[in-house]
């Protein structure tokens, strides 16, 4: 189309306006024409009203176009490209958005026209606030308008330095918004909209940390090799890591970045600060993740001795830790703990099958005199002079909110409104309890989210999950609550001594699991008998070394990806779940796992990996969960994935497998 | 008797049906009729067209008022051949206590011919309405356009106007009610669009409820006094209070109450250009009328104006009705007439009873009809409004609602810049629906209700009121009586009837229609002429 003297002619530009005013899909034909106006207007000599009629042209062609397909992106786009050069009357351009929205109110295209339009012209925010709150008016459905309202208030926001003045602006929007949850219930648009009002208001600023392993004065006993059966507990105080090495864990409540031996100093006899390096435990092989994990190596310290190192952590006293949007941990932390070596007992190191029957624990609350170790938290806070982070304004906003939704649930039965009451409660909770202690909603929560499963049966797995996390909280949330659910391990050599302390939110009927932050001193974890279909968020229990996963809805070694992380784990059962029952794995489907972002950080060691074994791709997901784990005792009898050829590979893959199902393999 | 302009004979002299008179019930029959092939010979003794639904300027309007035509020339002249004797056509006065009020003559003078007043306002309508239906089916669309009413209020307890949350657009950007409030009264509307459109049993209001009083099933259902209030006078619009069963001549029942909710519904948003349930014609509702008389010229309708019929021809043996004699003197003969309402046939020797129409005995009530002419909008943000006061918002003793309508220029109905004011009630006799009428008139022009006179006498004698607000030009209050219609071989067609709306002059309309040719479809569905076009009302923004 273009002649050998390198010009455009007229009659193919007719022809690729003809061409686009059918179909203004063929984007070659609006490539071809951005060419043609680039080498027109370059042409030596045009004056600029050569230019000009150059560009009304194009905006003709583009609005013909339109006609023909207002959602046309080749069409937008060439518009904005137009426009972009720095031509257009831009009122003109309003009065054609105006008619274009108004023939489609809900066309995303218009929409992110008119804001790069209203951004060109300068337009205040305000006036374009007014056009969505009259679109909004007309039919408080669309949720186009919802939504570019809730960008203009972001800026607003954004704009407005005082406090004060912004929580004028967010009140006015939830009393605006309530009018059309009142008004109609069942529409969905009112109630996202209310949910992005509630982000904001609840919006966590600054991070936080929220728990750590170990916690503060908390002394450490270490010892080379450790079996469960021949360490009789002295005191809950103390606690055993079988490690050479043993973890810090760093619980922020949101993802934060920049955790590295600058911004952490650890202070100790034994280990320099920069030996230290700090890990995001992220499955999304992000630099960000709200667990890091940093791990002390003992090898300098002297095994005969037992006095107690001490080891002095502190963070948060200069700048670098950081959530996403790049606001620095809001308080310093200091924690200090000891350590102290149990010199190597010389008869152990024969291990023992690890056996999940009820008779082998017994319920510890009445032994256990001192505090588990996970629930001082409270008492940091204290320590470190914590300031709240959430204002009356917030806490009294969301009680506003809670009383309105009430009311609106007395008078009209509304799903939606429901799960909104929900969140609001736990929100409520979680602001007047920033470390999640006091559950002072979780019965009527609970309650809802019963009743949620039932009404509405098509969302039954999030209602089960979100009151799963619930439940979590709530056993975990107090001291009292949490020992009736801790019980001693008495293994099979020494019956009258109590083992070590293992957690045991068995038959729960939890679907998913959290409240991690108060588990990261848990060795021993039983969660057999639950309808667990995902184990996110377990990567941070790094002391983990027993686990019982059997009888859960477990779909995929995909599923267990976190397991991969626990370098501690020895123990595992993921007997009689559903792996390898459903040909499609949905894990990777799922938002926090797309299919793009299995490949996460793995920790490879090459030993392991058998490159040319056909059993590899064949398990390959198996594979990745399994190689980087040393377990010594596996169960997984009763998923449709295992037969004796599966069992062969898991031995190949697992040289320290010492039982496969409760045999032992070293007998055979 | 004044001598009438010679007219040329009308060719031919029989015809199928005559109709006297052009009001819209007249006109739409003689669309329909046309439409259906059928010989139509349309008359009015009047100048203009639209009968008592005319638009007229306020000369033209006072003068109809008090002499609704020439007078009747004496029947005996007319005599017909030998087998045909000749019965009396009287004229009956529909109007009375007629008091025009002109506060500055000058002005109007000047700008006389630039008003067209509703004879029978207030009236609108809803834009799903089965005038709109027929105006689309008949394609009288094509002669008359529409602008929307932007707005409807209601009085509220307080005294207060507050918008009339008729929509689900409108409950949302409601300021005066409360979220509860909101809640329920969208949850009315739901219950009463499941009614009508879902399909399982359970979504249908029992037969027991249907029939019993709707404001019985308002309470049922536990409304606010608030929102009952809103949803009977303001969106059902009943007349009489509902909640008083003494004073209450007209119950709504349920169904006919949710029927009258469905319209106003299916009204909001049935054209884009439309902002809310209600529109008005462009150069006020004569235009209506004409559209259907233009439509039946097209479909070979004759139409004479200023031409009275003087007398009915009687076959004298059967005592049928055979034909009309004209004011012209010319004989015209047919097989069905229709007289508007202002015509009755006394019974004679000689005529078949029910050919004889008489005035009507049923209707009791009568309409108190009010028009003002205004130099500024009642409401400063708008100039197209209506307005119901409900029963006893005004005062204790006001037994029947008055709606208000105000018209600006912008509808051509008056010079720009003024605006004027329709007020309708019903009423019992006169002095109770004109006390009706000022007392709202002093509400919205926030008079002093101590200032009117109670006892002002009927007069057309222009009163010097100096207390006049200074918005008023010019004032008409009158009663208009109420007729039935009456259908045979002679028909009659009912007076312009106290609703807002024109639903119940089509059900009339039709009925008539059908009695008359039961065999011919009431505007045959027939392929839009311009295809471009069909099916569209031109509402202008």
């Amino acid at each position: 189309m273009r002649c050998c003297c390198g010009r455009y002619t007229e009659e193919a530009l007719d022809a690729s306006a003809k061409l686009l005013e059918i179909n203004p899909e063929y984007y070659t034909a609006w490539n071809y024409r951005k060419l043609a106006v680039e080498h027109r207007v370059g042409e030596s000599g045009s004056s600029p009203e050569y230019v000009k009629s150059i560009f009304d042209e194009e905006l003709k062609v583009v609005e013909n176009a339109l006609r023909q397909n207002f959602k046309s992106y080749g069409a937008w786009y060439h518009r904005t490209w137009v426009l972009s050069k720095g031509h257009s009357s831009l009122d003109h351009e309003l009065r054609l958005l105006d008619r274009f929205q108004k023939a489609d109110p809900r066309n995303f295209h218009a929409w992110n026209y008119r804001r790069f339009v209203a951004a060109l012209l300068g337009r205040s925010v305000e006036d374009e606030l007014q056009y969505t709150e009259d679109l909004i008016g007309n039919n408080f459905s669309n949720y186009s308008a919802w939504h570019n309202r809730s960008m203009l208030l972001s800026e607003i926001l954004k704009k407005k330095e005082q406090e004060s003045s912004s929580q004028d602006v967010i009140s006015k929007e939830y009393e605006f918004v309530l009018n059309a949850l009142y008004t109609d219930p069942d529409d969905q648009s009112g109630w996202f909209y209310h949910l992005w009002l509630l982000d904001q208001t609840f919006k966590v600023k600054a991070p936080l940390l929220v728990s750590s392993w170990p916690v503060p004065g908390f002394d450490l006993v270490v010892s080379g090799n450790v079996s469960f059966a021949d360490h009789p507990l002295s005191s809950f105080s103390e606690f055993t890591v079988a490690l050479e090495r043993f973890p810090v864990v760093l619980y922020f409540n949101q993802n934060v970045e920049g955790v590295n031996s600058s911004t952490v100093t650890i202070q100790s006899t034994f280990v320099q600060n920069e030996d230290v390096t700090w890990k995001p435990l992220s499955l999304q092989n992000s630099p960000a993740s709200k667990v890091w994990v940093g791990y002390l190596d003992l090898s300098g310290v002297d095994h005969h001795s037992s006095a107690p190192y001490t080891v002095e952590i502190k963070l948060g006293h200069h700048q670098g830790i950081m959530s996403s949007n790049g606001l620095q941990l809001s308080i310093p932390f200091d924690l200090s703990f000891t350590v102290s070596v149990k010199p190597l007992e010389t008869q152990s190191s024969k291990d023992e099958k690890v056996a999940w029957e009820e008779d082998k624990f017994c319920a510890c609350e009445t032994h256990l005199q001192v505090a588990i170790p996970c629930l001082c938290y409270d008492g940091i806070t204290v320590d470190n002079k914590y300031e709240p982070t959430t204002s009356d304004w917030q806490i009294g906003t969301i009680a506003e909110e809670i009383s309105q939704i009430r009311n609106l649930l007395a008078i009209s039965d509304s799903k939606i409104g429901k799960i909104t009451l929900a969140r609001l409660l736990m929100a409520h909770d979680a602001m007047s309890s920033p470390y999640a202690t006091k559950t002072v909603h979780a019965e009527e929560v609970l309650g809802l989210y019963s009743e949620l499963m039932k009404l509405d049966p098509s969302h039954y797995q999030y209602y089960k999950d979100e009151r799963s996390l619930v439940l979590l909280q709530q056993l975990l949330s107090s001291r009292e609550t949490l020992l009736r659910y801790c019980f001693c391990y008495r293994g099979i050599t020494s019956p009258s001594a109590y083992g070590p302390i293992c957690l045991r939110l068995n038959n729960q009927s939890i679907s998913r699991m959290g409240s991690f932050d108060k588990l990261l001193w848990v060795q021993l974890l039983d969660l057999s008998d639950n309808e667990l279909h995902s184990i996110e968020g377990m990567e941070a229990l790094q002391l983990l070394r027993c686990l019982n996963l059997g009888r859960n809805k477990l779909r995929s070694f995909t599923s267990l990806d976190p397991l991969r992380y626990l370098r501690s784990l020895k123990v595992l059962n993921i007997s009689h779940n559903e792996i390898g029952l459903h040909s499609i794995d949905t894990t990777r489907y799922s938002c926090s796992a797309s299919p793009l972002s299995h490949n996460g950080e793995i920790i490879w060691s090459d030993d392991v990996f058998p490159p040319e074994d056909a059993d590899v791709t064949n398990y390959w997901e198996a594979f990745m969960v399994f190689k980087s784990l040393e377990l010594t005792q596996l169960d997984i009898v009763g998923n449709a994935v295992t037969n004796e050829k599966f069992k062969s590979f898991l031995l190949k893959i697992l040289p320290k497998l010492q039982f496969l199902d409760g045999q032992n393999l070293h007998q055979i | 008797m004044a001598e009438l302009p010679p007219y040329p004979p009308i060719e031919p002299s029989e015809f199928d049906l005559v109709i006297v008179g052009t009001g819209l019930p007249e006109s739409i029959l003689a669309a329909a009729a046309s439409a259906a092939g059928k010989s139509v010979l349309h008359l009015d003794p009047n100048p203009f067209y639209g009968s008592h639904f005319a638009s007229l300027p306020p000369d033209d309007l006072s003068g109809f008022l008090d002499h609704p035509r020439p007078s009747s020339p004496d029947p005996a002249a007319a005599s017909g051949g030998d087998d045909l004797a000749a019965a009396s056509i009287d004229l009956r006065s529909l109007y009375s206590d007629v008091e025009i009020s002109s506060f500055a003559p000058e002005t109007l003078e000047q700008h006389s011919r630039k008003f067209s007043l509703d004879l029978s306002g207030p009236r609108v309508l809803f834009c799903a309405d089965k005038a709109v239906d027929a105006i689309l089916k008949s394609g009288a669309n094509q002669y008359v356009e529409f602008k929307s009413i932007d707005a409807s209020l209601v009085c509220d307890k307080g005294g207060n106007l507050v918008n009339v949350p008729d929509s689900r657009a409108a409950i949302f950007k409601d300021k005066s009610l409360s979220l509860v409030e909101k809640n329920v009264l969208m949850r009315f509307f739901k219950l009463v669009q499941q009614h009508f459109s879902g399909d399982g049993e359970s979504d249908r209001i029992s037969e027991e409820d249907l029939a019993s009083p709707f404001v019985e099933f308002l309470a049922k259902m536990r409304l606010p006094e608030k929102i009952k209030s809103v949803i009977l006078y303001a969106i059902a619009m009943a007349d009489y209070d509902q909640e008083d069963k003494e004073a209450c001549k007209i119950v709504i029942s349920t169904k006919e109450g949710i029927e009258r909710l469905a319209l106003y519904h299916s009204s909001v948003g049935r054209f884009a250009n439309a902002v809310g349930a209600l529109i008005y014609p462009i150069y006020g509702q004569g235009e209506l009328a004409q559209a259907f008389c233009r439509r039946a010229a097209v479909k070979g309708c004759i139409y004479v104006l200023r031409m009275p019929v003087i007398a009915l021809h009687i076959d004298k043996e059967s005592g049928e009705y055979r034909g009309v004699r004209l004011g012209s003197g010319q004989d015209i003969f047919s097989h069905k007439l229709v007289l508007e309402p202002s015509f009755t046939v006394p019974s004679s020797r000689g005529l078949l009873p029910q050919n004889s129409l008489m005035e009507n005995a049923q209707v009791k009530a009568k309409m108190a009809r009010g028009i003002c002419i205004l130099t500024s909008s009642l409401r400063p943000d708008e100039s197209n409004f209506l307005i119901v006061y409900p029963p006893r918002s005004l005062y204790p003793e006001q037994v029947t609602s008055v709606r208000v309508l105000q018209i600006g220029g912008n509808l051509a109905v008056c010079p720009s810049g003024m605006f004027v004011l329709y007020l309708s009630a019903l009423c019992d006799e006169a002095s109770q629906g004109k006390k009706i009428l000022h007392r709202a008139i002093n509400a919205l022009m926030n008079l002093d209700d101590s200032e009117i006179s109670e006892s002002t006498p009927a007069s057309t004698v222009q009163t010097e009121e100096a207390r006049a607000d200074p918005l008023l030009l010019w004032r008409a209050l009158y009663i208009q009586e109420l007729t039935a219609g009456q259908v045979g071989t002679v028909s009659s067609t009912p007076m312009p009837d106290g609703s807002l709306g024109f639903n119940d002059a089509l059900d009339a309309t039709v009925k008539l229609f059908q009695t008359i040719y039961p065999h011919e479809p009431f505007f045959p569905e027939t392929p839009a002429e311009d295809p471009e076009d069909d099916g569209a009302l031109s509402v202008e923004t």
